[in-house]
């Protein structure tokens, strides 16, 4: 079905910057769709049992959950177009309850679709060249990337036209469908990593080899959930040609060696822990060497067709600084600090990154109601070319936005509540949605991100502090990375009460690191305590301009230890 | 007798919403749930689930532990299922609370 959309652009609109469907494309997820909602008319009609049938939904995205079926839709590599996200939000209100949440894989999900709807709604998802295929299940996930990919100024390569190839090999792999466990992939291009690819099954960093061209450094066994790994270096160097026959090998001695007869040991993560990365290493070697390579060598014709999908748009030829914008900061000092803390350079001169966060104090993070995406859709066509991109901090990203135009975009933005000038800083947390919805879920994570967000409401205060990731999880599958947090949260259950485990020392990045317990868990109404003396602790120590886990590292886990031990002497019942 | 009254809990099949056993069949607000005080009379209630689940109505049957209020209706002891039986703690406009649960 076709559903009309008076909302939806025309499709000249739709950017060069982000890759197309092909007739392959097209047809697959067509013949899927048929095939699922085929599949749902016998899930109703009792030729399928629910033992038969779930299977097939995970396959399609499709959980069931605390109070309803939720929907995972992929978006591969986190890049939409206008369009798309103008579609989502069509079906948010067509189908679910007028809004959807972003979440920590760059997906998008809604919580309250009906069975019967969904066959609808994939197909809805098709007309803009969308699915949820793979967001669930034992199979490689939705491949994420580098949100600013292709804009940012530390870049080497955009890691776009890669993702987009490994999304094209991984799709319905007939090896890989089902493997001991789910598998993650992510990827960047740039010299800071902000795709946490170290926590990730799989990660990727486009890499120059001494002679200048241009390969990749493959990590391997990261990980987050009940046993965190950051992953180790399997290869400093792949060649470009070789990277899908070098992925293969990885994933056959995976399928072969991982383990099945215990879901909680069947992440590669824990292949590599007990074998030993070498051990792992030349397993992959060996396969490497022993398979056939030709299927998988890479066609520098295919590979640059696809790059051609992510040219750049149609820049304007810019002054490096914009004299309107010095000015408008000048004059309005809420937009001065939206362009100080949710700005980026950009690689082009004249133009910038800008992060729209999803995370209003004591909102829920990562949701965004449908007139939010509809103005999301509309901000892009009107400044950045029609292209948006969804962070897995839970953001969403403006990426070629002219910094003469940010002004009239930060004016759009705070009409729809979607200009809170916090991008990284405290009240930036990342947040699973917890067990106000999830069935996985052992305690909330919502309320704890409203309550920490609303304690640090005061702006100035959260600028002051700076950079600081709180990322919380209402389980120890750890959607929410709390692993990875500089503060990480973890609900649990304690004697029939939900328990917050807190962690100091975490990081997502290129020096990843995973967080050490602080001591034993407190109550929800606690966290906020804890967590502001924490922070008092770190401004009172840190040097300068001193980050958090730089201050956490230089001091030791044991003196911030101390500071809550004496809070509690002190009366605090900490 | 059980140490916890039990209700019986699952899912709708087509909607996904959640579902409570009650006297004549499956209701969508908890208040209407049948409530079991002994072991004999709980597992009447999960083969009643049972044979619903295997004729596809329902799926995701469990029995939870419930108290019994001062209006007889009842209330879940364990903090999952007093979700279950309203909606999201962070949207109250959403869920059976939404319309008075």
């Amino acid at each position: 079905m076709t559903i009309p959309d008076t909302h939806v652009a025309s499709r000249h609109n739709h950017p060069a910057t982000t890759y197309r469907y092909d007739q392959f494309d097209h047809a697959f997820v067509r013949e899927r769709v048929a095939e699922f909602r085929e599949q749902v008319a016998r899930r109703l009609s009792g030729a399928l049992t629910e033992d038969e049938f779930r299977p097939f939904r995970l396959m399609n995205g499709l959980y069931l959950q605390l109070h309803a079926y939720m929907l995972r839709v992929a978006i591969p590599y986190g890049t939409l177009t206008a369009d798309q996200m103008r579609r989502l939000a069509e079906i948010a209100d067509r189908w679910d309850k007028g809004y959807g949440h972003f979440t920590t894989r760059q997906n998008l999900q809604y919580n309250w679709p009906k069975l019967i709807d969904t066959p609808d709604i994939l197909e809805a998802l098709a007309d803009v060249e969308m699915h949820a295929i793979q967001t669930s299940g034992n199979c490689i996930r939705n491949v994420t990337a580098d949100h600013f990919a292709g804009v940012a100024a530390d870049e080497i390569e955009d890691p776009r036209p890669t993702a987009e190839f490994l999304r094209q090999w991984s799709s319905a792999h007939p090896e890989f469908s089902f493997l001991p466990r789910k598998f993650k992939i992510a990827i960047t291009g740039a010299t800071l990593d902000r795709a946490a690819i170290l926590a990730h099954d799989i990660g990727l960093r486009l890499v120059k080899n001494d002679t200048g061209d241009i390969g990749y450094c493959v990590t391997v066994g990261g990980g987050l959930g009940r046993s965190p790994f950051i992953g180790k270096v399997i290869c400093e160097y792949v060649p470009r040609a070789s990277l899908l026959a070098y992925l293969e090998a990885i994933m056959r001695v995976y399928n072969r060696y991982g383990r099945r007869d215990n879901k909680y040991k069947a992440r590669i993560k824990i292949l590599v822990h007990e074998k030993g990365i070498e051990t792992i290493r030349a397993a992959v070697e060996k396969e490497f060497a022993a398979m056939d390579q030709t299927a998988f060598l890479q066609d520098p014709q295919e590979f640059d067709r696809v790059a051609a999908s992510f040219a750049p748009p149609p820049y304007e030829t810019l002054p490096a600084k914009s004299l309107q914008l010095a000015k408008d900061r000048q004059e309005i000092p809420a937009f001065d600090h939206f362009v100080s803390v949710n700005v980026s350079p950009h690689k082009t001169a004249g133009y910038a990154i800008v992060t729209v966060s999803l995370k209003p104090i004591s909102g829920i993070p990562g949701d965004a109601t449908s007139h939010q995406m509809r103005v999301l859709a509309d901000a892009s066509e009107r400044f950045g070319f029609g292209e948006l991109r969804v962070s897995h901090e839970q953001n969403i990203i403006l990426p070629h936005v002219k910094q003469d135009d940010l002004f009239a975009l930060w004016q759009m933005l705070d009409a729809a509540d979607l200009a809170t000038a916090n991008a990284g800083l405290v009240s930036d947390i990342i947040s699973c949605p917890g067990l106000d919805y999830c069935s996985l879920a052992t305690a909330r994570s919502i309320p704890i991100a409203q309550a920490i967000s609303q304690r640090f409401s005061d702006m100035a205060r959260q600028r002051r502090i700076g950079k600081l990731g709180i990322k919380i999880s209402g389980c120890i599958n750890a959607c929410g990375h709390h692993h990875i947090g500089a503060i990480g949260v973890l609900g649990l259950e304690k004697k029939g009460q939900e328990s917050y485990q807190i962690t100091l020392g975490g990081d997502p990045g290129f020096s990843a690191s995973i967080g050490e317990i602080l001591g034993p868990g407190v109550s929800a109404d606690q966290v906020p305590d804890v967590i502001e003396h924490l922070v008092d602790f770190y401004l009172a120590e840190r040097h300068e301009t001193e980050a958090f886990i730089d201050t956490w590292r230089r001091l030791g886990h044991a003196r911030f230890k101390d500071v809550l031990r004496r809070e509690g002497e002190d009366g605090a019942d900490i | 007798m059980l140490k916890h009254p039990q209700i019986l809990l699952a899912s709708n099949l087509k909607d996904g919403e959640v579902m409570f056993l009650g006297a004549t069949g499956w209701e969508r607000d908890y208040r209407l749930a049948r409530v079991a005080h002994t072991a004999q009379e709980a597992k009447a209630l999960e083969e009643i689930g049972q044979k619903d689940y295997a004729a596809n109505e329902v799926v995701d049957v469990y029995l939870t532990d419930v108290a019994l209020t001062a209006t007889g209706a009842p209330a879940p002891l364990h903090y999952r299922e007093k979700m279950r039986i309203k909606g999201p703690s962070v949207r109250l406009d959403l869920g059976k609370q939404a319309s008075g649960a």
